[in-house]
């Protein structure tokens, strides 16, 4: 029997673009009536271009702005921050990654401190046991205790993007909403981090709301797969049923815009160009 | 190289504070101005320190047999006071000495003054923007529309002559470029995606103004700070000049000058000491801050 962590039914989220001197206010729908569900322990893959609505999406299931009008219910329990504000039980439950690793992390912030101060500001544990979980969280994401005491700008991209998943789990969230969390990292280590993302879901059972572009990323850490464009899901289902049989024409041309880089494809390009 | 090498280990307790200390000194040392200004600030802070030893003589204690005695170079001036003694014998060195207290003090305060009262608007206004913003900035504006000197001016009559009010005074003027300067950087710090993952740890309004977003925008506030210092030591003398500020017979620098005027065709030392003194202060104080920009604003670092 399936959880559901997360649903949105409906959720729209219109910015209202303030009026010049000769031009008018107008509005911009950056979300049009989306809906969706994620089971427990599984990870809901939103792809779509630059500009599609996927990074206002993830900023609303992450209770940070609120939806102009649908409905968010987090483990069961209808969200409405507009209207009834925020509860820290609530604030608990769902935590980001953010796409840039290098934004992400306050600059004049020890990591032991980055990593303790979501348990100082929502749990009174003392400062002995914030430290405990902080280095056990440390080892977790692959770093060691020795990293404790240093600052941000002492870590690589991948490192930093660790941190950052780190902190976000620090509170034991039942969704955690991951922003392009491995655009801005280069190969090898995106697939670190792939790997940790995926191992980390196995051990706590996570619930992965997975933002990305990149669709060699999706089809290898996605369950559902949600195809975006102009704010609109054009395209929703499993993995398999979405990557084996597109429906949308959108979905048809981001498949073809893929660059392959297996051996076959490149021979091919290669005759091709021998050819011409 | 060697020599980072050796250090290394040292530093190992808290690598970064030291790294960061010799960073920043690396490149403020490469600004020689700024080290000779260092070099002076801090002989003037030490004579500001120990004035009642170094002064030959306490500041108010009047020889009736010397007044206006030229410096101890010209001729009629003797060993006995090295720099001169003024209209009613009291002995130019010392008081310049004792004056550095008042110039320092000045300094200081008003410094203080203008940057809890600067944090603090700008914070607000550039955290919460909206209407608290325009109100805020709004009153700035006006402050600032005025000539600095003119409403310093007005705000001492009001308040009444005196060092301290006049104190008060440069501290309201000086108070919008921080204000401006603060929100300007919390309203570049706000949007970036750490103080969004500090707000989704669940931080709340205060946290977020000054753990958060404070500490980031303390460096253009140290170099203003600098340059502000040696702008209140300016305004105040300017002040004392025009008999505002500190009132006779207290060895403020500007106090000093204004009572000189009418001998300064006759005896021009007890003119150009006190002058002399603002100037290398001042000059001192501002080539300071131009290194502390060169090293603390990343834009202008080469790295």
């Amino acid at each position: 029997m399936s959880i559901k962590v997360v649903e949105g039914k409906n959720i729209k989220r219109d910015y209202h673009v303030g009026g010049g001197l000769f031009r008018g206010a107008r509005t911009v729908h950056a979300v049009k009536g989306v809906s969706f569900s994620v089971d427990k322990g599984k990870t809901l893959a939103i792809v779509g271009e630059s500009g599609c609505g996927k990074s206002t999406l993830a900023r609303i299931i992450t209770l940070i702005d609120p939806a102009t009008s649908g409905e968010l219910f987090i483990d069961g329990n209808k969200v409405d921050i507009a209207r009834n504000g925020l509860t820290k039980e609530m604030r608990r439950k769902v935590q980001i990654v953010f796409q840039n690793p290098y934004g992400s992390l306050n600059p004049r912030q020890k990591i032991g401190d980055v990593l303790g101060e979501p348990l100082l500001i929502n749990t009174d544990k003392p400062a002995e046991e914030r430290r405990d979980l902080a280095m056990k969280m440390l080892k977790k994401v692959g770093l060691g205790t020795e990293h404790y005491n240093r600052y941000p700008h002492m870590f690589s991209g991948g490192q930093r993007q660790r941190i950052a998943i780190a902190r976000a789990l620090m509170l034991n969230p039942s969704l955690l909403v991951l922003d392009e969390p491995v655009s801005a990292l280069d190969l090898s280590v995106q697939a670190q981090v792939l790997n940790l993302l995926a191992d980390l879901q196995d051990e706590f059972q996570l619930t992965y709301v997975f933002i990305s572009h990149d669709l060699s990323v999706v089809r290898y850490i996605a369950d559902d797969v949600m195809v975006m464009y102009f704010g609109e899901a054009v395209e929703y289902g499993s993995r398999d049923e979405v990557f084996a049989d597109p429906k949308h024409p959108y979905t048809k041309t981001l498949f073809a815009a893929t660059p392959r880089a297996d051996v076959a494809s490149i021979k091919a390009r290669l005759a091709k160009k021998k050819a011409a | 190289m060697s020599q980072s090498t050796e250090i290394a280990p040292m530093a190992a307790g808290n690598p970064d504070r030291l790294t960061g200390f010799r960073t920043f000194w690396h490149y403020f040392s490469v600004n020689r101005g700024a080290v000779i200004g260092l070099f002076v600030f801090i002989l003037l802070v030490l004579a500001a320190l120990f004035a009642p030893l170094l002064a030959p003589y306490a500041p108010d204690i009047q020889d009736k047999t010397a007044f206006l005695r030229p410096p101890a170079w010209q001729a009629g001036g003797s060993a006995e006071y090295l720099l001169g003694t003024d209209a009613v014998g009291r002995d130019m060195l010392s008081r310049l000495l004792y004056g550095a207290r008042f110039s320092l003090l000045i300094g200081a305060v008003v410094v203080t003054l203008a940057l809890t009262g600067g944090i603090t608007l700008g914070l607000l206004a550039g955290y919460f923007r909206g209407w608290v913003d325009v109100a805020i900035m709004r009153v700035m504006d006006l402050i600032l529309s005025f000539p600095s000197l003119l409403l310093a001016l007005v705000l001492v009559t009001i308040l009444g002559p005196g060092l301290f009010n006049a104190m008060l005074a440069i501290a309201l003027v000086l108070q919008p470029h921080f204000a401006r300067l603060v929100r300007a950087a919390v309203m570049a710090e706000k949007s970036r995606e750490y103080v969004v993952a500090a707000k989704v740890a669940g931080a709340g309004h205060i946290r977020l103004m000054l753990r958060t977003i404070l500490p980031n925008c303390l460096a253009p506030l140290i170099v203003q700070g600098t340059l502000s210092f040696s702008n209140a030591i300016l305004e105040a003398a300017a002040l004392g000049f025009l008999g505002l500020g500190a009132q006779p017979p207290t060895p403020e620098w500007g106090t000093m000058l204004a009572s000189a005027r009418e001998f300064i065709l006759r005896a021009w030392w007890v003119v150009t000491f006190p002058g002399l003194a603002i100037l290398i202060t001042v000059l001192a104080i501002n080539l300071i801050g131009d290194g502390l920009r060169d090293a603390l604003d990343p834009k202008l670092r080469r790295s």
